[in-house]
């Protein structure tokens, strides 16, 4: 028998719901996230960040510090360890952000200048305020409104910074109908619950990080690179991670750690507060967005122009690629892209749930209502009417293609057959009433991965694997897949994860973590099901198989390949206050192969109910003048509350990836594609007004006043 | 004479799952950091320490409350319970049951919180006490049903951010159903016991 | 945080005691904004008399058919108490609106009356403030204040009052009493709050040292007709961007008595005098509410990014003044 690499085969476990494996631990708390590993000896570091925007420090007045309580060293510019930046790790060059305290510039508003460790959390906090920094402050640049001369374009994680085919201008005077519009969203945080922790310590020689992290491999490699070990010489645990969302990898406070570590010879814990995590943790950059539209009379896309401008730190280029959904969702005779991005003086943005697609999806897909508008065409008859045959830009043929089939199934349950397309016209009491809809779409891959798989004396079996479970029931899933795999009861199989000694494999990111480690957890368990069956008996120690999926992996057809998925919401909206609330959304996916359909709803609502935050709340305001966030806290960084999220349902249609040994293809984050746009195209049902800009804030709709 | 040097520490005595615990503070120690760092009971939570997520929400005399922006010295002599003190042994509490069956959590940090908040709320609500989406608060009006909305508004203290509010709400009503089932069977054994003694 | 001494108090006479006018104490009561502000470094005392243990947490009815809170009542109780649902519903609605179920379980009646503004330059200990750092500066005038003042402010700040039991409490003519190391005082909800002029640090008149011991509420039949709306930037949760508590008495269509007060607005929860006074014995339809409004907010003096809480308040007043009407009809 041979591993098999296509199609789909019968299973028991895969596609049935199962609570989560680690579920009781987490309900009665016994489950550890990071910062909550005891160790004896354990000290406790407190990040210093600058109160100056852009400059140097000129001092850093350790003295009297050193004398209070407790105190056990400060680390700064001046004598902390050196790091080593020169490297290309798993996900290219490091944000020079994270080589903590190695000179004296300051590039942005809360960039770490000292780290202060002393034997209790209480002491460390009192003396990292009482640390005094001298600076000397040169004048800053933090503005991002619309353009700006110093732009420039740039590849994204996704693919090329500009593509283009036709003419443009030719194409757009030649089109009945035409939408050209600005769109713009708003600096956003990931805010995960639990803030960034680790404890470093040396154990017999090795480093040992206890870390809330995306890739316990991934953080261990970049840490080795940093600090010039041997990777062998460094582990990194992760077991419970309280989510992540993009924002979860190599940070300062783990470097800070390991340096603390080093210097005292002890576990040192490093915790960033919430308002550190603001300037530390990374960020989605804000972005401006311009989409050009034109079409024939029967809405048919002659012209498609889409580009994004993002911002980035000074110190290190990330670009958020809010024109790329374009290159998969439409086509045109004319189709141009561009993702563009400026230096400022602001802390470096990083992946944050969607990247690219989460607010270029918002630009796009309200654009495609407005033509729908201008062309008298139902919003869903016009996307089906531009399903392209092929990738827009490659050329290449969709792996599978459902859209479609999501806009029929989602149109008939949620009622949009009745829909009067007229904006303005449903009252109830104080409420306008509307309802939108807009399309999803997220790439869909998978990443070289190694997993163990062992059989025990006693008749069960251990899988491990390094992979990460940030909530996305990760653990959950892989036990199906391996109890599958091995065609015995899930009670029998237990998955081991979130430690780099388990070996390489994808981190928890890009919605490729649970293919990737399906497809290596099938692959060892499968060639372990086969030994096993030659063998007679198994011995004290088990019997273990590795596997590795680089080969099969490098074997695949280039297709495109993607999830998809159409977004349906109603909102209410009060125009005489401006509060805009959320009734209802459903969301009907084509996203591979559903592994757990309860742990799987929850991924996909989720993303839906971040949809709902982007549209109505999130935004970090920054200060030109100073430089620095406004209200960087939860009360001033307003994410969506339970009161705000309405009956938020999700389905899929079938949709097996059909290269996939399980058919995954990966849900984490189509579920915020789309979301934005369609509530407020939403709100422009309701009230006849389009909000271009997000938040859709109370005084945003008060000042749009009323249209209908 | 000098003045006696304030005293920034204190001896108290932490009644916490029904457990006492006599421990030296620093009187700058909140019982979040009490619990968490002093009495490895790490499953009360962190997410901001400022009281704007609920992550740490704990029962402080029948009452939830968050320990981040409680002090551990003023804390003495209150009955404190936290997520690891709502179980009969192996017994969940039905809050729990709930929260695990239909997967009222993603990442789980801010599950422990929820789970304190969302017993305090059921009992809150077999009080009679209003909310803010109470459409008539005067008593005469009797208390409003415990409907997805109410939950919604009652449970907004505890910011999740894997959004799993849906099934959040879902875990709380049934674990609500399951106490006013079991009031009801009370009520019933009680009535029954009535007419038993009047037969 | 540095260290400081912490001592609890029996009795009122002995928290004054302790605290012993000393400027570097404070009083803990429930200390959800006390504590949040240390942790931040906006506050640093040197020692704590913690309060909360007084016996001031009762609710009990004045001869004169009004209400005495006692300072240590949590919001909570207050907000659950059947005499304030009964008598001044538009209170308990303004209470539960403010904060959380946890939140409200702990803070204290008189910590609400002084809690601070919620300006996110006076919590950032980096960025200038007048109200922090007197003389400093006010970055929010030409920074981000799309959620500040418009009545009522100063070239020196332009912060506003979060509170939302405040909002009600000056609706209804509250009136704040306090004990001192001197004997006891007294004094009106619209005395309470300093005006802002070029000493945003001093926010009310209380005496140094004083400890507030309750609030009254005198006998106000027309507050049974009340209601308190407010608006926010999340469904819950949040502070208030406007919020409007009002009680109305209409007999044969006429305006017999209206009490109406503004939150959000300004550096205290605002009474709106003018509005009463112009609506008092007038028509009680959209038109009046509305010429009301105006004529209160005619004094509004609103910064580039937050006119909108003119238009907010205008139309919060119409819509609450309105289903007040209905109800008072039905």
């Amino acid at each position: 028998m041979t591993t098999t690499t296509t199609g789909t085969r019968v299973t028991k476990a895969v596609g049935t719901a199962h609570a989560r494996v680690e579920g009781r631990d987490k309900v009665t708390g016994a489950a550890r996230y990071a910062g909550e590993v005891p160790f004896a000896g354990l000290a406790y570091g407190w990040m210093v960040l600058s109160t100056i925007t852009r400059g140097r420090v000129r001092s850093v007045e350790t003295g009297a510090v050193l004398e209070m309580p407790g105190v056990l060293t400060v680390l700064h510019h001046g004598n902390a360890p050196r790091v080593d930046i020169d490297y290309v790790g798993m996900l290219g060059v490091p944000d020079p952000t994270v080589a903590v305290f190695q000179h004296d510039r300051v590039p942005h508003a809360g960039w770490p200048v000292a780290l202060v460790v002393a034997e209790t959390s209480e002491q460390a906090r009192e003396a990292a305020e009482a640390l005094v920094v001298h600076y000397e402050e040169e004048p800053h640049d933090v503005t991002f409104a619309g353009e700006h001369p110093d732009a420039y374009t740039m590849p994204g994680p996704g693919g090329p910074a500009v593509t283009g085919k036709g003419d443009l201008e030719a194409e757009l005077a030649a089109s009945a109908v035409v939408v050209d519009a600005e769109y713009s969203t708003p600096e956003e945080h990931h805010n995960s619950m639990e803030p960034h922790a680790a404890t470093a310590l040396w154990d017999g020689g090795r480093l040992e990080v206890v870390d809330s992290n995306q890739g316990t491999v991934w953080v261990a490699n970049e840490l080795a690179n940093l600090f010039s070990l041997d990777p062998a010489s460094v582990r990194v645990r992760s077991e419970h991670v309280g989510g992540g969302f993009g924002s979860k990898g190599v940070r300062a406070h783990q470097v800070a750690a390991v340096m603390a570590a080093t210097v005292l010879s002890r576990p040192v814990r490093v915790v960033m507060t919430r308002r550190q995590l603001f300037s530390l943790a990374g960020h989605r950059s804000p972005t401006t967005q311009r989409v050009r539209l034109g079409a024939d009379a029967e809405g048919r896309l002659r012209a498609l122009e889409h580009s994004c401008l993002s911002r980035t730190s000074t110190v290190y280029e990330f670009i958020e690629s809010g024109a790329g959904v374009a290159r998969v969702m439409y086509d045109a005779p004319a189709h141009h892209t561009a993702n563009r991005v400026v230096r400022l003086d602001v802390p470096s943005p990083t992946y944050m749930r969607a990247p690219g697609e989460a607010p270029g999806s918002f630009a796009l897909e309200s654009a495609l209502d407005e033509l729908a508008e201008k062309c008298g065409i139902d919003p869903i008859e016009l996307r089906v009417r531009n399903e392209p045959e092929r990738g827009p830009v490659s050329g290449l043929p969709f792996s599978t293609r459902s859209l479609p089939a999501c806009f029929r199934e989602g149109a008939r349950r949620f009622g949009w057959a009745d829909r009067d397309p007229r904006p303005g016209l449903r009252r109830e009491g104080r409420w306008l009433l509307g309802t939108g809809t807009a399309a999803a779409s997220f790439g869909a891959g998978a990443m070289p991965s190694t997993a163990a798989a062992t059989a025990e004396a006693d008749g069960t079996f251990t899988v491990r694997i390094s992979a990460a479970d940030i909530g996305t029931g990760a653990r959950t899933a892989l036990t199906l897949v391996a109890a599958d795999a091995l065609q015995v009861p899930t009670d029998r199989v237990r998955v081991r994860i979130g430690d780099s000694d388990f070996g390489p494999a994808m981190i928890a990111g890009g919605s490729m973590g649970t293919r990737s480690w399906a497809w290596a957890v099938t692959a060892a368990a499968e060639e372990l099901r086969e030994r096993l069956a030659l063998s007679d008996g198994i011995p004290p120690e088990g019997i273990t198989v590795r596997s590795d999926t680089t080969e099969a992996l490098g074997a695949l057809a280039q297709t495109e390949r993607h999830s998809f998925g159409a977004q349906f919401a109603e909102v209410a909206v009060d125009v005489a206050t401006g509060e805009v609330r959320v009734r209802r959304m459903l969301g009907i996916f084509a996203a591979g192969r559903i592994v757990n359909p309860l742990t799987a709803r929850g991924q996909f609502t989720g993303g839906m109910i971040w949809g709902i935050s982007m549209a109505l709340h999130e935004e970090a305001v920054r200060d030109r003048n100073t430089g620095a966030l406004y209200g960087a806290d939860l009360a001033g960084y307003h994410v969506a509350t339970n009161a705000d999220v309405p009956l938020v349902e999700a389905d899929w249609v079938d949709d097996p990836d059909p290269d996939d040994p399980v058919g995954i293809k990966g849900i984490g984050e189509i579920g915020i594609v789309g979301a934005a746009a369609a509530i407020a195209n939403a709100v422009w049902h309701a009230t006849g007004v389009r909000h271009r800009s997000l938040p859709i804030r109370p005084d945003r709709v008060l000042t749009a006043g009323p249209h209908a | 004479m000098a003045p006696t040097p304030l005293s920034t520490h204190s001896a108290v005595t932490l009644n916490v799952n029904g457990e006492k615990h006599t421990l030296t503070v620093d009187h700058r120690t909140t019982l979040l950091d009490a619990l968490r760092e002093r009495l490895d009971l790490t499953g009360t939570k962190k997410g901001c320490d400022q009281g704007q997520c609920g992550a740490c929400t704990v029962l402080l005399d029948d009452r939830r409350a968050v320990a981040c922006l409680q002090l551990a010295v003023a804390a003495e002599g209150r009955e404190i319970v936290t997520v690891e003190g709502l179980a009969e042994g192996e017994q969940l509490h039905p809050v729990q049951q709930a929260f695990l069956d239909l997967d009222g959590y993603q990442c789980g940090y801010c599950t422990p919180g929820q789970i304190c908040s969302a017993v305090a709320v059921i009992e809150e609500h077999a009080a009679g006490w209003p909310s803010a989406v109470t459409d008539d608060v005067r008593p005469e009006a009797g208390p409003p049903p415990l409907t997805a909305e109410e939950i919604r508004e009652r449970m907004s203290g505890n910011l999740c951010r894997c959004g799993a509010y849906v099934s959040i709400v879902q875990a709380v009503e049934r674990a609500a159903g399951i106490r006013a089932q079991a009031a009801r069977t009370a009520e019933g054994a009680q009535t029954a016991k009535g007419r038993g003694a009047a037969a | 945080m540095k260290e400081f001494g912490y001592e609890r108090a029996a009795d009122v006479s002995g928290a004054l005691a302790l605290l012993d006018g000393d400027p570097d104490a404070r009083f803990l009561g429930g200390g959800t904004n006390l504590v949040d502000l240390m942790k931040t470094g906006v506050e640093r005392p040197g020692r704590l008399v913690d309060v909360r243990e007084l016996p001031l947490d009762r609710i009990e009815a004045t001869e004169d058919g009004g209400l005495r809170i006692g300072a240590t009542v949590t919001n909570s109780d207050l907000a659950a108490h059947p005499d304030v649902r009964r008598s001044y519903p538009a209170l308990s609605q303004a209470v539960l609106a403010g904060a959380s179920g946890q939140l409200r379980n702990v803070a204290t009646v008189g910590g609400n009356l002084l809690q601070r503004t919620r300006c996110g330059y006076f919590a950032d200990v980096a960025a200038p403030c007048n109200k922090r750092v007197p003389g400093s500066g006010c970055p929010a005038i030409e920074g981000e204040h799309h959620n500040h003042a418009i009545l009522g402010a100063s070239d020196h700040c332009v912060a506003t009052h979060p509170s939302d039991l405040g909002v009600a409490l000056t609706a209804f003519g509250a009136v704040v009493s306090y004990e001192t190391p001197d004997g006891p005082g007294r004094l009106p909800f619209t005395e309470f709050y300093l005006p802002v002029g070029d000493t945003p640090h001093r926010e009310t008149a209380l005496p140094p040292g004083a400890l507030i011991t309750g609030v009254t509420l005198p006998a106000a039949p027309v507050a049974a007709n009340s209601r308190y709306r407010k608006v926010r930037e999340r469904a819950s949760y949040a502070f208030a961007i406007g919020s409007v508590a009002a009680a109305l008495d209409v007999r044969d269509g006429v305006v017999h008595e209206v009490r109406l007060a503004f939150g959000a607005v300004a550096s205290r929860p605002w009474r709106a005098h003018t509005a009463e006074q112009a609506l008092t014995g007038g028509p009680a339809d959209a038109g009046a509410f509305a010429a009301a409004a105006d004529a209160e907010l005619a004094a509004a003096r609103p910064l580039p990014h937050n006119a909108y809480k003119v238009t907010l308040t205008r139309n919060l007043v119409v819509a609450v003044l309105s289903e007040l009407a209905e109800e008072a009809t039905r």
